[in-house]
């Protein structure tokens, strides 16, 4: 049983990770949260919920919520929200739209500022829902910061991932044409209840039969739960098949940690005296800014581009 | 005429170099620009110029008289002065009585009825969502039985009975026909007004139950019903006074107060009666902030606008649909708890701009409002001060009597201009209704408050005592309202005589009618009719209602 | 790390003017605010606090209902063993009630008298004094050592 302390543990260890300690692996069995018997292969399931802002994603968190609840699986939800790149504070408003759940030991909701990362997620995330998998939850389900763009990180930390849209969203089809195909394993169109939703279910099934894999096309009203047991059936069967996003996962986290590692580089590079001198000369106009770039690509040895 | 208007232009521009230059050289003033509280610039001094675009005839005109900007009336408080209605309500049905007597004995002409929060928001007394809170905002009504004893022994058909009250606004009507029928008044002479503005909950004040398209179903319901039934009732008090009070701007104030006029209106022609035959009982609620000048002209602009909005958009015909009545509450949120007597001074100029801009009915507030309901003193004073004008003042005596100033006159018409603006705004983006939903009204308010506040604290609107003049010493004293800890016992035990009392399969049969009622297009207020007088309580037809209807959940806003 | 704030609107009180301009000013002040949204019980309130490991829980109230609603989730905080998170209040709050509220550990009551730049100080001090919650359950993780005492 999921009790309050396992609640404040799991909350603590997220904030731990939160804030930049890593080494805790072996404190977490301190915890209540992480006290009990191993968890063995079993491991919760990841739902990811992803979308552009507004599209009703909180709202359908709350409903699948609910939809889990009654069938006695305990949820922990990490919903991310954009931090301001200027302040770096944020008003995290996921939380409200779920808040009736507030009360239930059965159900796990945090709040997390993207801070600044980029990918619709936030650089805690994936640790927190190995914790919110460790305590001993049976689903976690991740909503992003829905920035609108392709928010390809969702993919290396869950195992089923919803792509919500609204009807009309005329440039929002585009969008999803541009990437998310790639990842969605489900589409939902919410606010069914607005004019236009047939048509865009239709767009995106024609959209669904060009690509390879079969990604079945919902329409939901989360506001009253309209279509929400639909989701819930699909979503079960996924957890329940295949796993088809082990590979997908796996492929997007080793190209992931590539480019992290050439972004470091890149990093400690332009840290070095020869590049700096490259950038003394372009601050006094001895070079241009293309001539700059070209110069300081060639020591990270990679080629010089034309632009 | 053309000549003379240049004159006067080029005059102003020769003041300007001659007179005023000169002299802010030696001494400048003392801020650039100066605000309306709702942040317009104002001009350093107004002359014909500034009015070129304001006819007389067509925009000014004369009283009770289209566009109705000086007032809904020809004789206006020559007649009669204003309606003095203090509000009261607190414990339980027989303290407020006492209250609402001891007003009366004080020459207090209307009856205004604040309720508690689980009144408000559908909830029995012994609900547990009610604990901590029966009859400490407001009076709890749980039944008719409460109803009964809150009016005792007051002439309904005599003095007009307001009601702040909303999600639930229909079952507590459904109570005071009750109330009169079971102690013999007409229904045909019943004055007053249930608020019933469901709109403006969900922008500011923030009391709801169901979503909004049912809640407008029921509130609709309620003004068909008044239309057939109640010829002297208000079935509803279109309000701006909360968005006010929430933070927004003037402009926004009557803007959005419109706005839900125009989707109530829209409502209930949808459903097949002609505009003429309710808009004449439809009544407004705007509040009268301290920014005096701006405020006359807001009152100016709302009867300007609402005018032509009935004409022009609806197509009504009677003069009486056409002319806009408000009650008007003096500004809350400008009283201070430190040095709470000077909360009389701001009070008193504030209701001066409500008399100035020819209110139909008027609570002043007490000195203690930023610090507990009011006390019985507080609220004598309060209506002393509306005394005063209306006998002392000598204001009453010609109408209107800033019309024709050039500020007023400006600012007026650019209110005015600012309404329209929102409406075509609200028009493109689908009407109120889907403006609520889509937290258009929300969103503007937000940002509107948190710009008034910025401005506070920049010092560009100071609040004496807070932002400047702030006496460290400790604050005089001042005797509260005492919260009578016992009210709640007293409320719980005469619900449950109620419960006790009453035929409980009957009060089962009511309620099956009114879900019954609910799942179809019929009228809702004959069946609740019949279950308050069966003694079904506010919160069990509320709770019988909620899965017909559904719940609402706000997204807010910053 | 930027100072972490549960804005909290309790009980049927619909007042929210001051909550939304106190969550949006502590935001563009640097600080991750949630709101709790309207209407919602002292356990609602406790249980969003602990979940979000907040570092300060701000209670806006203006319906005078603070002296029942304050000590109720006082003790429940307690009750969870997470009364390291430090409690402030705002809204109408009478003059004599606030040395109450303090004897039952509320840090501070910010009436509308506080500017928001008092406002921000004050949360800003109380975390420097009690220390950052999150920060110590990292660190006492980091030590393997638990916090608050397991014996309770
Ligand atoms: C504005 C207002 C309203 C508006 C509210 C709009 C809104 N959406 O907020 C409207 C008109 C809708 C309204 C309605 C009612 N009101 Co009213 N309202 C006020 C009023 C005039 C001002 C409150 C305000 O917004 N001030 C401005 C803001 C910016 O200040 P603030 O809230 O105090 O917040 C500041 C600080 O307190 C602090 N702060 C606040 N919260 C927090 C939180 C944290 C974390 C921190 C750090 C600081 C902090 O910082 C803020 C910024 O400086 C007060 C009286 C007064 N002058 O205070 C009455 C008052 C609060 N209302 C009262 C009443 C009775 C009601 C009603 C119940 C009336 C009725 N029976 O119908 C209804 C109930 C509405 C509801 N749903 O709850 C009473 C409460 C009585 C009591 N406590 O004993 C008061 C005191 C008036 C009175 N004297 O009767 N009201
Ligand atoms: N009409 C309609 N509105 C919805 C629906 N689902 C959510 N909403 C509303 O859309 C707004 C945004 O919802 P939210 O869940 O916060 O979206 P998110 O930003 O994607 O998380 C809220 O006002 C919801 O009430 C729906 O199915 N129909
Ligand atoms: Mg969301």
């Amino acid at each position: 049983m999921i009790g309050h302390r396992v609640h404040r543990d799991l909350a603590r260890a997220i904030s731990a990770v939160e804030n930049g300690i890593t080494d805790y692996r072996g404190a977490l069995a301190q915890f209540a949260a992480f006290g009990g018997p191993p968890r063995g292969s079993r491991r919760a399931d990841v739902i990811g919920i992803t979308g552009p802002p507004g599209a009703g994603k909180s709202t359908l968190v709350d409903r699948l919520i609910e939809g889990f609840r009654a069938d006695d699986a305990t949820v922990a939800v990490i919903a991310v929200d954009p931090s301001s790149p200027f302040t770096h504070g944020a008003v995290l408003g996921d939380r409200v739209r779920m808040q009736r759940h507030a009360g239930d030991p059965g159900v796990f909701i945090r709040s997390m500022a993207s801070r600044s990362a980029g990918g619709g997620l936030a650089p805690a995330t994936r640790d927190a829902v190995r914790l919110a998998d460790e305590a001993g939850f049976d689903i976690v389900i991740v909503e992003t910061v829905g920035v609108g763009q392709v928010e390809l990180e969702i993919v290396a930390v869950a195992d089923v991932i919803v792509v919500v849209t609204v009807p009309a969203l005329g440039d929002g089809v585009q969008a999803i044409k541009a990437g998310l195909t790639e990842i969605a394993d489900i589409f939902v169109v919410n606010m069914a209840d607005r004019p236009g939703a047939n048509a865009s279910a239709v767009d995106l099934k024609h959209m669904v039969r060009e690509g390879k894999r079969d990604i079945p096309v919902l329409q939901t009203i989360a506001q009253d739960g309209t279509g929400v047991s639909e989701l819930l059936e699909v979503l079960n069967a996924k957890r329940n098949g295949e796993d088809t996003n082990a590979v997908r996962a796996v492929r997007f986290e080793v190209v992931r940690r590539a480019r992290d590692e050439a972004v470091r580089r890149a990093l400690a590079t332009l840290d070095t005296p020869d590049a700096a001198a490259v950038l003394d000369r372009l601050r006094d106009h001895e070079l241009t800014r293309n001539d700059a770039i070209d110069a300081l690509a060639l020591m990270l040895g990679g080629p010089a581009h034309a632009h | 005429m053309q000549t003379t208007e240049k004159t006067i232009a080029d005059e102003l521009r020769e003041w300007e170099h001659q007179t005023l230059l000169p002299f802010t050289e030696r001494r400048p003033e003392s801020r650039e620009v100066f605000r309306t509280q709702g942040g317009a610039a104002l001009e350093r001094v107004y002359t014909p110029a500034h009015v070129e675009d304001v006819d007389f005839a067509r925009d000014i005109g004369f009283p009770g008289q289209f566009p109705y900007t000086r007032g809904p009336y020809p004789t206006m408080y020559r007649a009669q002065p204003w309606t003095m209605r203090q509000i009261a309500g607190f414990g339980t049905a027989d303290d407020t009585n006492e209250r609402f007597r001891f007003l009366i004995a004080q020459g207090q002409t209307g009856i205004s009825t604040d309720f508690d929060m689980p009144t408000l928001m559908g909830y029995d007394s012994d609900d547990e969502r009610s604990e901590g809170e029966v009859g400490r905002e407001g009076v709890a009504i749980d039944s008719v039985d409460d109803m009964l004893d809150l009016y005792a022994g007051i002439d309904l058909e005599k003095i007009s009975v307001s009601m702040t009250i909303n999600p639930s606004a229909w079952i507590l009507l459904a109570m005071y026909l009750v109330t009169a029928e079971e102690r013999g008044f007409d229904r045909k002479k019943l004055s007053g007004t249930i608020q019933n503005d469901i709109i403006k909950e969900y922008i500011a004040q923030k009391e709801w139950v169901y979503p909004p398209r049912p809640a407008m179903r029921l509130v609709r319901d309620s003004i068909t019903y008044s239309a057939e039934h109640l010829p002297r009732y208000n079935p509803v008090n279109v309000s701006g006074y909360h968005a006010r009070e929430a933070g927004s701007t003037a402009i926004q104030e009557v803007a959005f107060t419109l706005a839900a006029g125009i989707a109530y209106v829209e409502e209930v022609v949808k459903a097949g009666i002609d505009v003429d035959d309710f808009a004449p009982r439809l009544s407004f609620f705007f509040v009268s902030q301290i920014d005096f000048l701006e405020e006359v002209a807001k009152f100016r602009a709302a009867r300007r606008v609402w005018a032509r909005v009935m004409k022009e958009r609806f197509g009504a015909k009677k003069p009486e649909s056409m002319r806009l009545r408000f009650h008007c509450q003096t500004a809350g949120v400008s009283c201070t708890a430190r040095e709470p007597l000077n909360n009389i001074a701001r009070t008193a100029i504030e209701a001066l701009a409500a008399v100035c801009g020819g209110a139909q009915s008027l609570h002043t507030n007490g000195y203690d409002e930023a610090l507990s309901i009011p006390s019985e003193p507080a609220m004598k004073i309060a209506l002393r001060t509306q005394q005063i004008l209306a006998d002392e003042v000598g204001v009453i005596g010609t109408i209107d009597p800033l019309g024709g100033s050039y500020a007023i006159e400006r600012l007026t018409t650019d209110i005015e201009k600012g309404c329209f603006d929102y409406f075509a705004e609200v028009d493109k983006r689908g009407g109120t209704i889907k403006c609520i939903e889509d937290n258009f009204f929300q969103m503007e308010l937000a940002d509107a408050a948190y710009d008034l506040h910025r401005r506070k604290e920049a010092g560009e609107r100071h609040i004496v005592t807070v932002t400047k003049y702030r006496d460290e010493s400790a604050n005089p004293h001042v005797e509260l309202h005492h919260v009578d800890e016992a009210a709640s016992g007293r409320q719980l035990a005469r619900l449950r005589k109620t419960k006790e009392t009453r035929d409980a399969a009957a009060v089962q049969a009511a309620l099956d009618e009114i879900v019954r009622v609910a799942k179809t297009d019929e009228n809702i207020m004959p069946a609740t009719i019949a279950a308050v007088k069966a003694r079904a309580t506010g919160g069990e037809i509320i709770k019988a209602l909620r899965p017909v209807f559904g719940t609402y959940v706000e997204t807010p806003v910053f | 790390m930027p100072i972490k704030v549960l804005v909290a609107k309790p009980g049927l009180d619909g007042h929210d003017r001051g909550a939304k301009i106190v969550a949006r000013a502590l935001r563009d002040a640097g600080m991750e605010v949630v709101y709790t949204g309207l209407h919602q019980t002292p356990e609602m309130i406790v249980n969003a606090a602990i979940q979000e490991d907040v570092d300060v829980v701000g209670v806006s109230i203006l319906s005078g209902a603070h002296m029942t609603i304050f000590p109720k989730i006082m003790t429940m905080l307690s009750d969870r063993e997470v009364d390291d998170i430090a409690v402030v209040g705002g809204g109408v709050i009478q003059e004599d009630d606030i040395p109450k509220l303090k004897a039952i550990g509320v840090r501070e009551i910010f009436n509308a008298e506080a500017s928001t730049q008092d406002l921000i100080d004050g949360i800003e001090r109380i975390v420097a004094e009690t220390g950052r919650a999150s920060t110590r359950s990292a660190q006492a993780l980091a030590d393997g050592t638990r916090v608050p005492d397991p014996a309770r």
